[in-house]
């Protein structure tokens, strides 16, 4: 659903709308009051409508790839892990590690940002990953782990991404980047 | 769209954790809902009372031998409308670079909200009615003075980005004060339509 007071331009928009609506609602009404009952439920009805099928503003643009820019003597691997994970493997050849941990939260939550908990287990997995690994720093992301891995890339140049998680997640991220994506 | 992570040291220091959010949604969409949000709680606290007072308690509205000034309501409700097409037109102008189009447009905007505002302070002494003369006359003044409390507030916005506008502050680049006081006025209009149909007309 677009949000009607986005920009000034919409809110005008907006504007215009509950105009016609009034405009509608006050004909019915003059005419029969339990018409302009109906007319009032159609016209918010309307509105509403009319608001869920406007488009967001870049919804529908495909997401940048992102790719790597580490130097060839280096080797940085992003490692992607769900909150709870026991352990995982060393990757090989690794100069530099970051394991990510997505801070997995309901919509709800997200949207709220009452993600306190799931950051609370998410940065207690991604110590405890860290610890095991050489050379290796735990990070927190987003709730959505292909988004957790856009956002860590934007400041850690990885040059392969190791998931631990099912195929759908695998997926999800190689849609998002160029960059080497395995299974753990 | 801002970074989300961020290393877990940031959390063992001495200090209040980081501000954090979703990259699913903006702070400034979040805010906007949020404001949204609480405007339809406060108005529909004022809206549930009068329907209330005129569906379920069946008060003749207006409640004689009072009348409501429906006229003058609905040229100050043309005025109001004709505001936001000038606001909207201030936007337009700064967009192209049209300097005095803004300038124009801003002031403009400022003396039909301060016309407004006047208009409804003499609506108010010449009614004939005050706030003690029944649910009536109580759910008027709240409704139109809850209202009248939004304009002022947008002509208080408005004044500080006339003033803006006037001493060069705006651009075809820079104009996002001209854009978040648009919404604002816009956002009053659509409350007005819907208070000026529910009390005056309907």
């Amino acid at each position: 659903m677009r949000n009607p007071l986005r920009s000034e331009g919409e809110a005008f928009r907006f504007l215009v709308a509950v105009i016609i609506g009034a405009l509608v609602i006050v004909g019915a009404a003059y005419l029969n009051t339990w018409l302009g009952v109906a007319a009032a439920v159609l016209a918010v009805a309307g509105i509403v409508w009319w608001l869920m099928q406007e488009p967001i503003p870049g919804a529908a643009e495909p997401a940048p790839k992102l790719t790597s820019s580490t130097p060839g003597r280096l080797h940085r691997v992003l490692l992607v892990a769900p909150p709870g994970t026991t352990s995982v493997p060393s990757p090989d050849g690794a100069t530099d590690v970051v394991v990510l941990v997505p801070a997995l939260a309901s919509t709800l939550e997200a949207v709220t940002g009452a993600v306190d908990d799931r950051r609370a287990d998410a940065e207690q997995t991604a110590s405890r990953l860290a610890a095991q690994l050489p050379n290796a720093r735990g990070e927190v992301g987003a709730d959505d782990p292909a988004l957790a891995v856009e956002d860590a890339l934007r400041t850690f140049g990885a040059d392969e991404i190791v998931v631990v998680g099912d195929d759908a997640i695998v997926s999800a991220i190689r849609d998002r980047v160029t960059i080497p994506v395995s299974r753990a | 769209m801002a970074s989300y992570a961020e290393p877990v040291e940031h959390h063992a220091e001495e200090h209040p954790p980081e501000p954090h959010y979703s990259s699913r949604i903006s702070p400034s969409v979040l805010g906007m809902f949020l404001f949204i949000a609480s405007e339809i709680m406060l108005f529909g606290a004022f809206f549930t009372a009068y329907f209330f007072v005129r569906i379920v308690n069946g008060t003749p509205w207006p409640t004689p031998p009072y009348h409501l000034p429906v006229y003058v309501a609905f040229i100050n409700t043309c005025i109001l409308v004709t505001s936001s097409g000038t606001v909207h037109w201030a936007l337009q102008s700064v967009k192209r670079g049209n300097v005095f189009g803004m300038r124009a447009g801003l002031l403009l905007t400022f003396l039909m909200g301060l016309t407004f505002l006047i208009t409804q302070g003499v609506e108010y002494s010449r009614v004939g009615f005050n706030t003690s003369d029944g649910a009536f006359a109580t759910i008027f003044f709240c409704l139109t003075g809850l209202h009248g409390a939004h304009v002022f507030v947008g002509l208080t916005i408005l004044a500080f980005m006339t003033t803006r506008a006037f001493r060069g502050h705006f651009s075809p680049e820079d104009h996002r004060g001209v854009e978040i006081g648009g919404i604002y006025w816009h956002f009053v209009d659509v409350m007005w339509i819907v208070v000026f149909t529910t009390v005056y007309v309907l």
